[in-house]
C-alpha cells in the first residue's frame, strides 16, 4: 500500500501529504530518542552488576548484594497465574460482547461501563481488595496465587476491551461467508475471527503482560515481600518489581542491584512478548494465510 | 454486525455448549467487577457514616489526622495530570501507530513496535525512579522545586503511549485491505487515505486505546508519587507540586487507621466515579458525531 | 508489515484462503469444538482447583509470619534467613505495609509479629512490643549548600514557612525547597513532636513517601531540606550521593551519637505481639535481641541496642 500511494499525483494533497510525513516522523524519532534516553539512563547502570550468580543467586544483605535467582521464578509464577486465570474467561467475555450482542444493547453496554471503571481503579486499592479477598477471606496467605489472581483482576478489563475491538473489527463478510457455509459459529470464531483478530487480541496480551510485570502495589500486599525460592503456588514469593521498588525506595544503596533487576525485568519482557507474538503468528498463519 | 439473533445466520443447535461456557466466562467477569465495588464500598462505609460526604468537598484541607477531609485539591491533581498527559500521549501515540503501519521501512517498523511493547512493561517504579533522578531536577534548574505537576504530565504522558499506539497499531492493522486498495485507486495520497479512510475506520478502536490510557493515567500510583512533590493544593502553574488520589493513598494507606483509612478507601470510589464520568462524556460525544 | 510479500498479494491470499479453509473444514467442525471445550472444561477446573484446594498441609515446618512497617522489613529478613539457619523446621515470611498494618495484624491474629517503627500509641496499649534496634532523624541537605548549621528555631521557620530564602540563614541567595513527609507516617510524627510543630502549619514544597525518596530528592535539588533517617542518610552520603547531614541542636547526626543517646531525636524499631510470646514467637523475638544478630542490625544502618 504505501509504496502505491506515497508518490500519489493529487497537487493539492501534496503539501499536507508533506507535512503529515514530517509531523509522523519527527513524532516517532521523538519517541525513540525519549525511550532509548531513558532506557540507556537507567539500564546501562545495572549492565555492569549482570552476570550468571546475579540470575541464580538469592539476595543477601536486603538485596546489596547477592542475586535475583528466587525473585525472577516467582515473577514467573505470578504471572503464569495470571494469564492462566484470566484469559479464559477475557477471551470468552469478549467473545460474547463482540459477537452474541449488539454493541448498543442494555448487557454489552453495562458490562462495558463496568469494565472501563474497573480500569480506573488503582492498583494499590487492588492491592488491598487482593490482601481482604484472596489472603484473607479464601484463606490463600500472601502467596503467589494471591498475587496471580489479584493481577488477573487487574488486567481483565485490559484483556476484555482489547479482544473485543479486534473481534469487531474482523470483516462481516467473513461472517455471511461462514454463515452461508454453514459453519457453526463455534467453527467461525476458531477458523476466522479469532485468527483475523489475533493482533489485537496479542496486543491486549501483551499490554496486559506488562502491566502486570510492571505491577508493584498489588503485588506488596499479595505475593508478598519474601525473596525465598518458592516450594509451591502457595508460598509468598516476591515479584522482581517489589524488588526493585524496595530496593530504590526502601534500602540505601540498592540502586545498582535495582538498575541490574530492571535490565532484567525489560529482557524478559522481551523475551515473553516475543515467544507470544512467534505462537500467534504461527497459529494465525496455519488457520488463514498458508492453510 | 453480531449474532444476537439466534437462528438468522446460523440456524445449528451446535454452539450452545459454547454460549453457555461464554456466560461463564461474562459472569466471571462480572463477578469481579461487584466483588471489587462491594469491597471498596464496604471499606468507606465509615467514613462514609462517620464523615459525610459533604466534607469530602466542604473541609478547609486535607489533614485526615485532624479531622480534615477535604480532598477536591487531589482530584484536580488527578484530573490535570490525567488530561495534561493525554493531551501530550494521544497524538504522539496515534502518531507512533501510524509510523510504524505506513510510513517506517518494513525492519524499522518491526523494531519500533517491539520498543513500544518493551515500553509498555516498563515498572512504573522505574519510570519514576527516571522522573526523580532525571527529569525533576532538570525541571528544577528552570522553575523550583522540579518534582511538579510538569513532571508528573511528562511521566505520566511516557507511560501511556505504549497503551495508545499498540492499541492503535492493532486497529490499524485490522482495516480492511479493500479500504486502502479504493483509497489508493480514487488517488488519495498516502494522508488523505490514513485521514480519510484508515482513521475514521479504526475510531473505535483508537477510543478504547485512550480509555484505557486514561484509566492508567488516572490509576497510575508509584510513579506519580515519586514525581509530583505530593503537595495537597491547587496548582497555580505547571511548576507548582500537586498531589493525586492515588499518591494519596499509597502515601498514607499503610499509616492509616479508622476514619482515615476508610476515607482514602472514599477517595478510590471517587476515582471510580471520575473514571465512570470519564467513560460517559466519551460515549455522549462519540454519540453525537455518530450522528452528526 | 512482518513478511516481504506485498499487502496486495497477501490480502489476496488471504480473502481466498479462507474460502478453500473453510471447505476442508466443514466434517472436522465436531472435533475442533469438542477440543475448544475441552481445553475451556479444563482450564475452569484448573482454576477452580487452585481456588479451592487448601494448601499442601505442612507437617514439618512451622510458618512464622511477620508483617509492618517498611522499615523494618529488610532487617527482619535478614534476621529471619539467619534464624532459619538455626531452626531447620521454621520459616520466616516477613511481609510489609506499613507500622499500622503490622499493629493491626498483630491484633487481629494475621501475623505471628507486627513490625513497627515507632513505640506503641496509647490506644496500643494492650499490645506487647520488643525494641530490636534505635533509628535517628537527621535534617539532610544537597552537599553544595553552603549552610553549615541551623538552629532549632530557622528549622522551625524554615518549615513554617517564615524563611523562604537560604540567604536568610548563612546560605546563598536561593529560594528552600521544603520537604515534609507524607501524613501518618512515624517519622513525620516524631518531628513534629521534636520542634513542636502542627503539621497544617507546614509549609512544604515537597512531600515524600519513604527515606530513600526523600534522600534522592535531596540529592537532585542544591536548595532542598529534609529530613530522613540517620543510618540510610549517612551510608548514601559516605557513598557519594550529594547530601549532607546537618547537625541538631549542635549534636552531630551520626549513628555513633544515636548509640551513646545523645543524639536528640531517636526513635525505636519495635516487634509487636498480641499476647505474652511463647514458644517460637518467643524464640524469634529473643534471638532478635540478642548478641547474635548485632552486626545483622550494624549492616542495615540502624543502631543496636546498648548491652
Amino acid at each position: 500500500m504505501p509504496e502505491a500511494t506515497a508518490h500519489s499525483i493529487a497537487p493539492l494533497g501534496i503539501t499536507r501529504d508533506r507535512l503529515a510525513t514530517f509531523v509522523i516522523w519527527s513524532a516517532a524519532l521523538l519517541v525513540t530518542g525519549l525511550f532509548l534516553w531513558l532506557i540507556s539512563d537507567i539500564l546501562l547502570g545495572g549492565i555492569t552488576r549482570l552476570s550468571w550468580a546475579f540470575l541464580t543467586e538469592p539476595p543477601f544483605d536486603a538485596g546489596r548484594s547477592g542475586g535475583i535467582g528466587p525473585i525472577i521464578v516467582s515473577t514467573g509464577l505470578i504471572l503464569l497465574v495470571a494469564i492462566a486465570a484470566s484469559v479464559p474467561p477475557a477471551l470468552g467475555t469478549a467473545i460474547l460482547l463482540a459477537e452474541f450482542s449488539r454493541r448498543e444493547s442494555l448487557f454489552g453496554r453495562s458490562v462495558r461501563l463496568s469494565l472501563d471503571v474497573l480500569a480506573g481503579v488503582p492498583s494499590i486499592v487492588f492491592g488491598l481488595f487482593g490482601n481482604a479477598f484472596f489472603c484473607i477471606y479464601l484463606g490463600l496467605g500472601f502467596s503467589i496465587l494471591s498475587g496471580g489472581l489479584t493481577l488477573a483482576c487487574m488486567v481483565l478489563p485490559i484483556l476484555i476491551r482489547t479482544a473485543e475491538e479486534g473481534l469487531r473489527s474482523a470483516p462481516d463478510d467473513y461472517r455471511l461467508a461462514a454463515a452461508a457455509l454453514g459453519l457453526s459459529r463455534s467453527a467461525a470464531l476458531m477458523h476466522l475471527l479469532l485468527p483475523t483478530a489475533m493482533p489485537a487480541l496479542i496486543a491486549g496480551l501483551m499490554l496486559g503482560i506488562g502491566r502486570a510485570m510492571a505491577e508493584t502495589a498489588a503485588l506488596i500486599f499479595t505475593s508478598g515481600y519474601v525473596d525465598r525460592m518458592p516450594d509451591s503456588l502457595w508460598d509468598s514469593g516476591r515479584a522482581l518489581s517489589v524488588h526493585i521498588y524496595d530496593l530504590t525506595m526502601n534500602v540505601a544503596g540498592g540502586d545498582a542491584n535495582a538498575r541490574a533487576a530492571a535490565l532484567v525485568l525489560v529482557v524478559l519482557l522481551l523475551l515473553v512478548n516475543g515467544a507470544a507474538m512467534t505462537l500467534a503468528d504461527r497459529w494465525r498463519n496455519a488457520r488463514i494465510v498458508t492453510a | 454486525m453480531n449474532w444476537s439473533k439466534l437462528n438468522t445466520l446460523f440456524p445449528s443447535r451446535a454452539d450452545q455448549p459454547l454460549l453457555w461456557l461464554l456466560r461463564l466466562c461474562a459472569l466471571t467477569a462480572a463477578t469481579v467487577v461487584l466483588l471489587i465495588l462491594t469491597f471498596l464500598v464496604i471499606e468507606s462505609r465509615p467514613a462514609l457514616r462517620d464523615v459525610g460526604i459533604a466534607r469530602f468537598f466542604g473541609d478547609r484541607s486535607w489533614h485526615p489526622t485532624e479531622g480534615e477531609y477535604n480532598f477536591m485539591p487531589m482530584l484536580s491533581g488527578t484530573v490535570y495530570c490525567s488530561l495534561g498527559a493525554l493531551l501530550l500521549a494521544v497524538p504522539s501515540g496515534i502518531a507512533a501507530a501510524l509510523f510504524s503501519r505506513w510510513y517506517a521501512p518494513a525492519s524499522v517498523a518491526g523494531l519500533f513496535r517491539r520498543l513500544i511493547e518493551l515500553l509498555a512493561g516498563i515498572p512504573s517504579v522505574v519510570y519514576g525512579l527516571w522522573g526523580l533522578t532525571t527529569l525533576a531536577p532538570l525541571i528544577g534548574r528552570l522553575h523550583a522545586p522540579g518534582t511538579s505537576l510538569l513532571a508528573g504530565i511528562l511521566i505520566l504522558a511516557l507511560m501511556i503511549l505504549p497503551t495508545i499506539a499498540l492499541t492503535a497499531d492493532a486497529a490499524l492493522a485490522a482495516v480492511p485491505q479493500a479500504y486502502l486498495r479504493g483509497a489508493a485507486a480514487l488517488g488519495l495520497s498516502r494522508w488523505g487515505m490514513i485521514s480519510g479512510v484508515a482513521l475514521p475506520a479504526t475510531r473505535s478502536g483508537i477510543a478504547t486505546g485512550i480509555l484505557l490510557a486514561a484509566a492508567r493515567a488516572m490509576g497510575e500510583t508509584m510513579a506519580v508519587l515519586m514525581v509530583c512533590g505530593n503537595v495537597v493544593q491547587y496548582p497555580d502553574s505547571l511548576f507548582d507540586p500537586v498531589r493525586t488520589l492515588t499518591a494519596n493513598i499509597a502515601l498514607e494507606m499503610a499509616y492509616a487507621m479508622g476514619d482515615h483509612r476508610a476515607a482514602l478507601f472514599v477517595s478510590g470510589l471517587a476515582l471510580m466515579l471520575l473514571m465512570l464520568a470519564m467513560v460517559g462524556a466519551a460515549g455522549l460525544l462519540s454519540r453525537g458525531r455518530r450522528y452528526a | 508489515m512482518q513478511s516481504s510479500i506485498s499487502p496486495l498479494q497477501r490480502m489476496a491470499g488471504r480473502t481466498k484462503q479462507p474460502l478453500n479453509r473453510m471447505h476442508g473444514t466443514c466434517e472436522g467442525v465436531p472435533v475442533t469444538k469438542k477440543l475448544i471445550f475441552i481445553v475451556f472444561l479444563l482450564l475452569a477446573a484448573w482454576l477452580s482447583w487452585t481456588l479451592w484446594s487448601t494448601p499442601p498441609a505442612s507437617s514439618t515446618t512451622r510458618k512464622l509470619v511477620l508483617t509492618g512497617s517498611s522499615t523494618v522489613a529488610p532487617l527482619a529478613a535478614e534476621i529471619g534467613r539467619r534464624f532459619e539457619t538455626l531452626h531447620p523446621d521454621v520459616r520466616v515470611d516477613v511481609q510489609t505495609g506499613g507500622s499500622s498494618r503490622g499493629v493491626n495484624d498483630a491484633r487481629a491474629g494475621l501475623a505471628d509479629i507486627g513490625m513497627a517503627s515507632r513505640a506503641l500509641k496509647t490506644s496500643e496499649e494492650d499490645l506487647y512490643s520488643f525494641t530490636i534496634a534505635l533509628d535517628g532523624i537527621s535534617i539532610i541537605v544537597n552537599r553544595s549548600n553552603p549552610a553549615a548549621a541551623l538552629s532549632r528555631q530557622q528549622i522551625i521557620e524554615i518549615y513554617t514557612g517564615a524563611i523562604t530564602n537560604w540567604r536568610e540563614v548563612g546560605g546563598r541567595d536561593a529560594p528552600i525547597t521544603v520537604v515534609n513527609k507524607a501524613e501518618g507516617h512515624s517519622t513525620l510524627e516524631l518531628f513534629l513532636h521534636h520542634f513542636g510543630l502542627q503539621n497544617r502549619a507546614v509549609k512544604p514544597q515537597v512531600i515524600i513517601g519513604d527515606n530513600q525518596q526523600g534522600i534522592k530528592t535531596v540529592a537532585g535539588n542544591p536548595n532542598a531540606i529534609g529530613y530522613v533517617s540517620i543510618g540510610s542518610a549517612e551510608y548514601e552520603a559516605g557513598h557519594g550521593t550529594p547530601i549532607k547531614l546537618l547537625p541538631l541542636e549542635g549534636v552531630q547526626a551520626s549513628v555513633e551519637n544515636v548509640r551513646n543517646g545523645s543524639f536528640p531525636l531517636a526513635r525505636p524499631l519495635n516487634l509487636v505481639t498480641q499476647s505474652e510470646p511463647a514458644g517460637i514467637v518467643r524464640d524469634f523475638i529473643e534471638f532478635a535481641r540478642s548478641e547474635q544478630v548485632r552486626e545483622l542490625v550494624e549492616a542495615q544502618y540502624f543502631v543496636p541496642l546498648a548491652r
